[in-house]
Formats: structure tokens, C-alpha cells, sequence
């Protein structure tokens, strides 16, 4: 075993882990809250990753700096969305619930298609190739930034959620709806909040991720799915969780890539979603239950 | 016969005993009450029974053979059907649907599932009621229909559970009647009660629970007049029975 | 009976009609047919036994690849490839179910599984040389071969899938109406209460998934022997997942016409949206993503259920 493969690998896992995790955080807040599983988080990203190349394009600015533009942006989509979408049928079946959001994904993904065409669209900053060298392995300043800033915003998301009060407000319906609604929390606006939030987090990854990732359409299916592994991973709910699983799936990931062949290190990630499913379906942080 | 034989039955969940060292028989064509206040352990020990939760220790035979570890559907079909405490219809099915689902359990035929289904529904008095959607009956005809699909199982042993909540004195009655109705065509009896004056009159015999233990077990008349008894209600009255 | 003389009618003029229609038409109605085929096949375990499936391409990918891989390597004629194809992919979908049900996976998590199932597949195409990788594997078509499953003309294709689209009807119907279709249901609607009188839901479940397995698979080999081109996108990904389950959703989980209806009303749809917006990709899918929410939203029983609604307000 290469030393230095295996720190190259580290290193890739958990960069991009931090990611996963700030993507994963929305995730598994518009899971706590609103109890659903939205198909349509990868495509939201999608979407603020077009915005920030947009705003590149048209008047340069900085993506890292568009991230002060788009994630308000999108937490005011996300409410629109939750508003028109999504509340209406709070009480349908659990399943088409889920058809629901995967409807809005296959909306927002081709819409996106039909606009700005399926090529892989890249953001060149003048800083992108900048890097540095820890040991033997290389250490890219844009996926050092990207995941120093998804960490960072979401240990801002944390500190929300435990010191103010919107974010007990959160809390409360996550953990307890009933006792929620009787002390008299408004459940509208912050089901309307939390998918708000939600949508803002992943934006902006989105825009964290696009002085490295290419832009396409389909982009945001491959980080939808890792959030669903990482969110399963760390607990439907489990905010801590879903840092801790973005870490551990973006490890997985990158090891997978070391050492399998061409795209297979995928295989991993999925094979790791079915064991959880199957023998711990509550995550790593999660109460086992009955 | 002996229908039912608990030997030592006892169910843990975490730190909390919901059921310790129960012994209870039900023999062939016996009414049997199980009474007891609130969280005593009662449906506990029907999810037991009908094979829902396995038990932390103790036997349950059936028919003289042990049906721990069965799943329910298997112990439905050795002849132990139950209804649930708050009814569990198939909503989207019309009742007579309903009742055939639990006439399957003997027949392989939908003709003959559907006639048995058809008799049970006009045994149970909802003939009339056929064709109605599950979801669309009143909560006193979807006990009965619960009691009809289980009927339809063709069951030595049925369970019922607190089959009278919810219901007025009127039809409370009338499944009083009923229930005398099920027993006269040879089914043995279990029943989880509440309203205490159905429940007396029906039994041949209580079993009294508290707090997971059987403290009490006899003639209804007897039971009644059982210091414990009377303490373990009165005890928890304020704990909102 | 003005709807059974209606029903005989569109019979009689889906079996005799395509001969005289002009090239354009037949494909649509190939294609309407093939998604009604896929629909019903989803159906068996979507809409009757209630578990939501988002994989379904696993299975679809197992028919096409088997028969096409067959053919290709050992000459065994699609026909027969097909049936192996069905019977590998309802031999998966009962690993699959098994892993599942047996581990208590229910609603969302069921889907995700089947998703994941489904994905892994497809990475396992992608990265074996030996099934064509990502180019795909070609199926032969210049000589026409009908003991091979290759048709010069498009009219025996559409007779074929004709053929399958009847008898997924008819095993619908069928099933519906015996001890297995009403254990299904029962376990759609509410399982606990199912088990309590007598039904094996794990049984019944299992059942479903390896009878909707094995009639996707064969869809899968319809596809390959149609088309004459396959690939692990194709094949394995969840486009055609969605468009497997999308004509049942719309025209009505758990009725034996729904997925029929639900894929005449789609499939005309998207030509025409890809019509106009002349060579614009995923306009169509934009459309279907639009039309799932409305359908979800407004008419959450499907077309089916709408117009049975409908009918009892009307009398």
C-alpha cells in the first residue's frame, strides 16, 4: 500500500467530505421538519451552482462572494417551494410525498437542461489551480476553501439551531410535533423556514464547489444521492450526524477511488447505504428503535 | 381443552417490565376478561400472544404446541385470531373485501372467500353494508367489521380488544349480544374490557392485571369484591384511567 | 355497456388499425405501449402491494443485458434470452425483496434501497469490460431474423409489444381478483392488520416483487431487440425507473387499467412537447416532472381514481 496514495486519498476524502456534509445538513434538517425525503435537494444545488457561474460570467463576481447573494436567494425559493409545493400536501400518503419531490427534481433538472443545454460548463478564478503540499499528498486551495466554508457555515447552522430561538423553535418540531404545535409554535412558518434553510445550505456548496466541479444539469444527481447515504448514515434528523457521515462517506469515497478501479468507487458508497439500511437504519447517531 | 396456556410470560421493553411472570389458561368455550387500569399490560400481552412481539421469557402454547417465534399470520392460521385496540381496517377496501382478506386465511377460492365473507358480514349485522368503503363506515360498524374479519379466520381462539371504547350504552349492547352471538357458534373467547358491566356479564372468568403482574383471577362476582382489586383501580385514578 | 362497446372497439382498432398508419404514429404507439407494458409491470408491486420501487431499471437492465449478451456470445435466440432474462431478474428481485422486507424496510427507505440496488448495477455495467462498459453493446439488426427477434419492419415490433401490454392486462386482472391480489392489498393497506388475519405479508411481498421483476426484465429484452443498441445509462438508470412507474402514478396505482391509461395520456404528451421545442433535451421530462406534481397534487388516486370519484358524484 502506497503511504502516499493512501494521505492523497484522506486528504480528497475529507475535503470533499465537509461538503457532503453541509449538503447533507440540509438535508437532514428538511427531513427533521418537515419529515419528508427531498428527491429535489441534489437539483437546488444544481441550481446554485448555475447561479453563482452566472454571476461569474456576467458581472465576475466571485463565487465564493456570490455565496452572500445566492443562499439568501434560495432560502427565499425554498420557502416559495415549500409554500406552493410542499404544504399543500402535507397530509398526502408518505409515498407521494416522495414522488413529489422527485417530480420538482426531474422539474428544476431538465428545466435547467432546456435553458443552458447539457455541457459541462466550468468557473475558471484565476486562483483555481493554486495549491500546496502536505507531505506527499497535494492539497488544492479551492477544495480547502470549499470545505472550510461548508464547515464553517454549518457549524453557523448548528449555533442557530442551539442558541436562538427560531432554532429551538426548529428543534422542538423535529423532536416533538405534538408538544410543538401545543406550546403554540407557528409549525407553517418554520416547516416554510427549515426547507428555506435547507435550500440555502446546499446552494450555497454549490457555489463552494464551482471554482472545482464542473456545472451541468445533472450535477446535483450524484451529491443527491450522497446525501441520502450520509443523512441514512448519520441519522434522519441528526444534524451532527450528518457532518460526521459526510466526513465518513466522502473517506469512503476517495479510499473506494484508490483502490478500485475506474468508477466503481462508487459501489462502496452504495454498498455502505444498503448495510446501513438494512442493519442500522436509525445511522450511526440515531435511536435504535422499538 | 386447554386453548391458550401462558407459562411465566414476562416482556421487557428497555428498564420497563410490561408484563412479569404471567401464568394464564384459556380452555376451550370459556369467556375469559382481562381487565386491569390503564398501562397494566393488557395489549401487551395480546401483541404477545398473536405473535407481534416476542417475549422476554416465559411460554405460550397453543393448542398444547408453543407458537413463540411464529409469525402472526401463522399463528392466525393454527385457528388464534385477535382484533386491535384502535381499529385497523384496510380503508381503501369495501367491508365485504375487508372480511375476505381473513376468509383467505381457510380458503384458496375468491368465490367461496367471498361467501363466507358475505355470511360473517350479515352475522356481525353489516349486510347492508357490503359494498361501503372501510374508511366510510361509523367507528361502531368498524369494530364490527374488525370482528368480522377475524371471525373469518375460522378461529378456535379469538382476541378482542377493548371492543366497547368509544361506543353508547345502545351499542354497547348490541355487542354484548354479539359477542354472546360469537361464542354460541363454539369460538373461544379472550377479551380486553374497559366497560366493566359488559365485561362481567360476559365472563366466566376475570383475570385481573397491575402494573404488568396478575393480582387477581376468578368469578367476576368474586373479583369484584377483591381488596386488590378495588385498590389497583381506585390506586390509579389519578394518574388519568 | 356503451363502455364494453367503447373497450371492444379500441381492441379492434389497436390490433387492426396499425397496419395502414404511417411510420410517425407507429413509433408513438410502440411507444405508448411499451411505457403502458412497463407501467403494469411496476404496478404489481408499486400499486397493488403498495412498495414504492424506484429501481426498477435493475430489473429492466438484468432482461436487456441477459438477452442481448446471450445472443451475442452464445447465439441463444432473444426469445428464449428473454425468458432467462425474466427469470434472473425475478431470482434478484427476490434477493432484493428478501434483504429488504425481511429487515423491516418500509415506504421511503424501501424506495431508497431499491434505488441504491438499481445505481449499483448500473456502476457494475459501466466498469465491466466483458457486458460492453459504457459503450453499450449493439444489437445486430441488418438481416431480419423473426426466430431471432429481429423484425425488418417496425409492425411486428408493435404486434409484440401488443402482445406483452395484453397479457400484463389480463395477469392484472387475474391477479386481482384471487387470494394473492387480495393478500397484496391487504398488506398495502395496513400490513400489521394483514398478518393478524392470516396474511404472510413477507410471502405476498416477495411474490410481487419477482412477478413485477420478471415481467420488467422482459420489457427490457423488447427494448434491446427494438432499439438495437444498449448501455448501462440505458439500461440501469433511473430515467427509465421513472418512466416505468410515472404511467401508473398517473393513470392510477392499483387499478388494472391505470398504468394503460396513465401511458396514453403521457406518452403523446412528451411527443408533442419534444415536437415543439424542436431538438430542445429534457423538455419532455420537464413536462412529465411538472405533470407528476399536478397529478400528485390534484389528482393523488390518478386518472382512474378521478374519474371513478366522478362517476359516484355523478349518480
Amino acid at each position: 500500500m502506497n503511504g502516499g496514495l493512501l494521505l492523497q486519498a484522506l486528504v480528497s476524502g475529507l475535503l470533499l467530505g465537509g461538503v457532503y456534509g453541509l449538503v447533507a445538513s440540509g438535508l437532514t434538517l428538511i427531513f427533521g421538519v418537515l419529515r419528508i425525503i427531498n428527491f429535489a435537494h441534489g437539483a437546488v444545488m444544481m441550481l446554485g451552482m448555475y447561479a453563482s457561474y452566472w454571476l461569474w460570467v456576467g458581472i465576475g463576481l466571485d463565487p465564493y462572494a456570490s455565496v452572500l447573494l445566492t443562499a439568501p436567494a434560495f432560502f427565499v425559493l425554498g420557502v416559495a417551494i415549500e409554500r406552493l409545493v410542499i404544504e399543500p400536501n402535507r397530509d398526502a400518503a408518505e409515498h407521494n410525498q416522495l414522488l413529489l419531490t422527485l417530480g420538482l427534481a426531474l422539474f428544476l433538472e431538465n428545466l435547467a437542461l432546456v435553458l443552458w443545454q447539457g455541457d459541462f460548463r466550468t468557473l475558471r478564478v484565476p486562483y483555481a489551480n493554486a495549491s500546496f503540499v502536505i507531505g506527499e499528498a497535494l492539497v488544492e486551495v479551492s477544495r480547502l476553501v470549499a470545505a472550510g466554508g461548508a464547515v464553517a457555515i454549518a457549524f453557523a447552522l448548528y449555533g442557530m439551531l442551539r442558541y436562538t430561538d427560531l432554532g429551538k423553535a426548529i428543534r422542538a418540531l423535529s423532536e416533538e410535533r405534538e408538544g410543538a404545535m401545543l406550546v403554540g409554535i407557528d409549525v407553517r412558518r418554520i416547516r416554510g423556514v427549515a426547507f428555506g434553510i435547507g435550500s440555502a445550505c446546499v446552494a450555497a456548496a454549490g457555489a463552494l464547489i464551482t471554482p472545482f466541479f464542473y456545472i451541468a444539469p445533472d450535477v446535483g444527481e450524484s451529491f443527491n444521492i450522497m446525501a441520502f447515504v450520509v443523512v441514512v448514515l448519520g441519522g434522519m434528523g441528526n444534524f451532527l450526524g450528518a457532518l460526521v457521515g459526510g466526513l465518513i462517506v466522502g473517506l469512503a469515497e476517495s479510499l473506494g477511488a484508490a483502490f478500485l478501479p475506474g468508477s466503481l468507487k462508487q459501489l462502496v458508497v452504495f454498498v455502505i447505504f444498503v448495510l446501513v439500511l438494512l442493519f442500522r437504519p436509525e445511522g450511526l447517531f440515531g435511536r435504535p428503535r422499538g | 381443552m386447554r386453548l391458550l396456556e401462558l407459562a411465566g410470560l414476562a416482556k421487557r421493553f428497555g428498564g420497563l417490565a410490561a408484563v412479569s411472570h404471567l401464568d394464564l389458561t384459556v380452555d376451550a368455550g370459556e369467556i375469559v376478561g382481562l381487565i386491569g387500569p390503564n398501562g397494566a399490560g393488557k395489549t401487551t400481552v395480546f401483541h404477545l400472544v398473536a405473535g407481534f412481539h416476542a417475549p422476554s421469557a416465559g411460554a405460550i402454547r397453543f393448542k398444547g404446541a408453543s407458537i413463540v417465534g411464529l409469525k402472526p399470520h401463522a399463528i392466525c392460521r393454527r385457528g388464534l385470531a385477535r382484533t386491535f385496540q384502535l381499529v385497523q381496517p384496510f380503508a381503501g377496501l369495501t367491508a365485504v373485501e375487508n372480511v375476505m382478506v381473513g376468509a383467505f386465511n381457510r380458503e384458496r377460492d375468491t368465490s367461496a372467500a367471498r361467501r363466507i365473507a358475505e355470511e360473517t358480514l350479515d352475522f356481525v349485522g353489516l349486510g347492508a353494508r357490503r359494498h361501503v368503503p372501510a374508511r366510510d363506515l361509523t367507528l361502531s360498524d368498524r369494530k364490527r367489521l374488525e370482528m368480522a374479519r377475524g371471525l373469518a379466520t375460522r378461529p378456535e381462539l379469538l382476541l378482542l380488544d377493548e371492543v366497547m371504547s368509544g361506543l353508547n350504552p345502545t351499542e354497547i349492547e348490541a355487542i354484548i349480544g354479539l359477542i354472546r352471538g360469537i361464542h354460541a357458534r363454539g369460538v373461544t373467547l379472550l377479551i380486553i374490557e374497559h366497560v366493566m358491566r359488559a365485561i362481567m356479564a360476559l365472563s366466566h372468568r376475570l383475570v385481573v392485571l397491575h402494573h404488568g403482574e396478575k393480582i387477581a383471577e376468578g368469578r367476576p362476582e368474586a373479583v369484584a369484591l377483591d381488596r386488590r382489586v378495588i385498590e389497583a383501580y381506585l390506586g390509579d385514578e389519578g394518574e388519568g384511567a | 355497456m356503451g363502455e364494453k362497446a367503447l373497450a371492444g372497439l379500441a381492441v379492434a382498432a389497436l390490433v387492426a388499425a396499425p397496419p395502414f398508419l404511417p411510420k410517425y404514429p407507429l413509433e408513438i404507439l410502440i411507444s405508448v405501449l411499451f411505457f403502458a407494458y412497463l407501467g403494469l409491470a411496476w404496478n404489481i408491486l408499486g400499486g397493488y402491494a403498495g412498495q414504492f420501487s424506484f429501481g426498477h431499471a435493475a430489473f429492466f437492465g438484468i432482461g436487456a443485458y441477459t438477452s442481448t449478451l446471450l445472443f451475442l456470445r452464445a447465439g441463444l435466440s432473444p426469445w428464449l434470452g428473454m425468458l432467462a432474462g425474466g427469470v434472473l431478474a425475478a431470482g434478484f428481485g427476490l434477493f432484493e425483496g428478501y434483504l429488504s422486507f425481511r429487515y423491516g424496510l418500509r415506504g421511503p427507505y424501501f424506495s431508497l434501497v431499491t434505488l441504491a440496488f438499481a445505481e449499483m448495477l448500473r456502476v457494475v455495467a459501466v466498469n465491466l469490460k466483458v457486458v460492453g462498459a459504457s459503450i453499450g453493446l449493439v444489437i445486430p439488426t441488418s438481416a431480419a431474423a423473426p426466430a431471432l427477434f429481429v423484425f425488418a419492419h417496425k409492425l411486428p415490433y408493435y404486434y409484440v409489444i401488443l402482445a406483452l401490454t395484453a397479457g400484463a392486462l389480463l395477469l392484472t386482472r387475474v391477479l386481482a381478483r384471487t387470494r394473492l391480489g387480495y393478500a397484496l392489498v391487504a398488506v398495502r393497506e395496513n400490513e400489521d392488520a394483514a398478518e393478524a388475519a392470516g396474511v404472510n405479508a413477507l410471502g405476498a411481498k416477495l411474490s410481487a416483487m419477482a412477478l413485477s421483476a420478471f415481467l420488467t426484465a422482459l420489457g427490457g429484452t423488447f427494448y434491446a431487440q427494438y432499439f438495437a443498441y444498449i448501455d448501462p445509462t440505458i439500461t440501469f438508470g433511473p430515467g427509465i425507473s421513472i418512466q416505468g412507474l410515472l404511467p401508473a402514478i398517473v393513470g392510477g396505482a392499483g387499478t388494472v387499467l391505470g398504468p394503460l391509461l396513465g401511458a396514453f395520456v403521457l406518452t403523446p404528451v412528451s411527443e408533442l412537447t419534444r415536437a415543439l421545442l424542436r431538438g430542445r433535451a429534457g423538455a419532455d421530462i420537464m413536462l412529465y416532472g411538472l405533470v407528476l406534481m399536478l397529478v400528485i397534487s390534484f389528482l393523488p388516486q390518478g386518472l382512474i381514481g378521478w374519474l371513478r370519484t366522478r362517476r359516484m358524484r355523478a349518480g
